[in-house]
């Protein structure tokens, strides 16, 4: 019953967050603050990460290559597929979930804390569209930062492949154009643009609702982070089979 | 002028506020008092409409605030000021963005004439060279300053404080009181203020409520306090030993 409630909660949440919205002046530079911290904040990670895991997905099917009847191509596209369609998309946004969702939560749970929400509330301001509606906004460039992990995740790939030893330059690059489905990339960012709502939303859930103090940021960063990563995880499954079953 | 009638809230099976009526007057500082967990802060909040009672009714100059529509009701909040425990300041703005913020939020007026009126509220709380500081780098004291600095900024007809000067020295509690009582008569606004400082009820206590299990226990002056004879008022005022020897003093002297 309490995770119905809890449900109910951040489905009233969401349409608060789009009413009566703050003065367009002061959202822009919220706005244009929050794709600092939450996108621009995010690349280095998110291009670290990306291309050790292209590197690793290009090592780990080349080893496991071990026919010689199938053509060292492949390499390049099991690279290209594993990127784009799993790792770009959903391993990095479960791990936006804990670098940015845990920054969204402690944010606004520290405003709660110290009684900030609530002198916006008492000011009149829709405290809910003024913290959250920027932050949704914000991660709606969420995808220009997935394109970037997958372009450096093939390029992890290929350079582990080609300077590993394991194929050629060419025969990386024609893995890659083999058998490519343009929809993969529009159902890679269609997946991209409904986590990014997760992200941006259940942390900001997590930290507007919180009771207590300062210990009760750190545990709400926790909780925000788990949801967000099983919310992304079931997404994931249900999309897909949407999408590509 | 505000006017409360009979109002009850409950959090889940805990009744907190059992029933409070009273009336604040326009350029007085009333005081609200009692123990801990009496219900101040929820009265107080119930006050602030961050809280919606059960049941009974605010009025604020005649109007009631549970039949506004929710439009007159953001106004209305716009007429309130409010000094919170801990500050409560924006921690990514400065001193000056804090006190502007209600003016960009809800005037249009040109950035100028912004800057002119938070230059005249930092002068009124004497905070001159702190415009461009940030909540972290000032004092408790000061804090608390710009908190009324931005609860005035817009002129409002109410202003609300909750423990204004806890954690603050005796000196700048002081300080702290004098300015809420100066700023209370010069603007001639109704101020309700949450406290369990007994040398604020002496200092600035026009009309003071006490509080107790979320009952209205007693009201009056700040002369009647002392010579009330209800055991919990007195339970209250006279439990430090500087407050004994008052009374002790007073009843030598009527005696």
């Amino acid at each position: 019953m309490n995770y119905l409630a809890s449900i109910g909660s951040y489905a009233v949440m969401v349409q608060e967050v789009f009413k009566k919205p703050t003065k367009w002046r002061i959202m822009k530079s919220l706005i244009l603050k929050e794709i600092d911290e939450l996108i621009y904040g995010s690349l280095g990670i998110i291009i670290f990460i990306s291309f050790f895991i292209g590197a690793v997905v290009a090592i780990q099917t080349a080893l496991n290559l071990t026919s010689p009847i199938i053509p060292r191509n492949l390499i390049g596209f099991a690279t290209r597929q594993s990127v784009i369609l799993e790792f770009a998309p959903t391993f990095v946004s479960v791990i936006m979930a804990g670098k940015v969702g845990s920054y969204i939560t402690s944010s606004i749970g520290t405003m709660r804390v110290t009684e900030q929400i609530d002198a916006l509330e008492v000011m009149g301001v829709n405290s809910l569209n003024y913290l959250v509606f920027p932050k949704i906004i914000a991660m709606l460039f969420y995808p220009f930062a997935i394109a970037i992990s997958m372009y450096v995740g093939i390029f992890g790939g290929w350079f582990a492949g080609v300077f590993g030893g394991f194929l050629t330059s060419a025969n990386f690059v024609e893995g890659l154009q083999m058998d490519f489905v343009p929809f993969h990339i529009a159902y890679a960012f269609i997946k991209t643009l409904i986590f990014a709502f997760v992200i941006a939303t259940i942390p900001s859930y997590h930290g507007f609702y919180m009771k207590g103090g300062a210990l009760e940021v750190g545990k709400a960063s926790t909780t925000s982070f788990v949801w967000t990563s099983v919310v992304i995880i079931i997404l994931n499954y249900l999309l897909t089979q949407l999408l590509l079953g | 002028m505000i006017e409360v009638n009979d109002i009850h809230k409950s959090f889940g099976d805990t009744h907190v506020l059992k029933g409070i009526s009273t009336v604040f007057e326009n350029g007085k500082t009333n005081l609200i008092i009692g123990q801990s967990g009496s219900g101040k802060t929820v009265f107080l909040k119930c006050l602030l409409g961050l809280f919606y009672p059960e049941k009974g009714d605010i009025v604020y100059d005649g109007n009631s605030y549970a039949s506004l529509p929710t439009k007159e009701k953001r106004n209305l909040r716009q007429e309130m000021g409010m000094v919170f425990q801990g500050s409560a300041l924006f921690d990514s703005m400065t001193v000056a963005g804090n006190v502007m913020f209600p003016l960009e939020m809800f005037t249009n007026q040109p950035k100028s004439e912004m800057i002119d009126r938070v230059d005249a509220v930092l002068k009124r709380v004497n905070l001159v060279d702190a415009h461009h500081k940030f909540p972290s780098e000032i004092s408790g004291g000061m804090q608390k300053r710009v908190a009324i600095a931005r609860a005035i900024v817009m002129n409002p007809k109410y202003l609300f404080c909750d423990e204004p000067n806890s954690g603050l020295d005796p000196k700048t509690a002081i300080l702290i009181d004098n300015l809420i009582k100066e700023i209370t008569e010069e603007y001639d606004i109704t101020t309700v203020i949450n406290t369990h400082d007994m040398n604020s009820v002496m200092q600035i206590g026009e009309k003071i409520l006490f509080l107790k299990d979320g009952l209205m226990e007693w009201e009056g002056t700040k002369n009647e306090i002392f010579k009330t004879d209800n055991q919990a008022v007195t339970d209250f005022v006279y439990s430090s030993d500087l407050f004994k020897k008052v009374r002790q003093m007073y009843i030598e002297e009527r005696n």
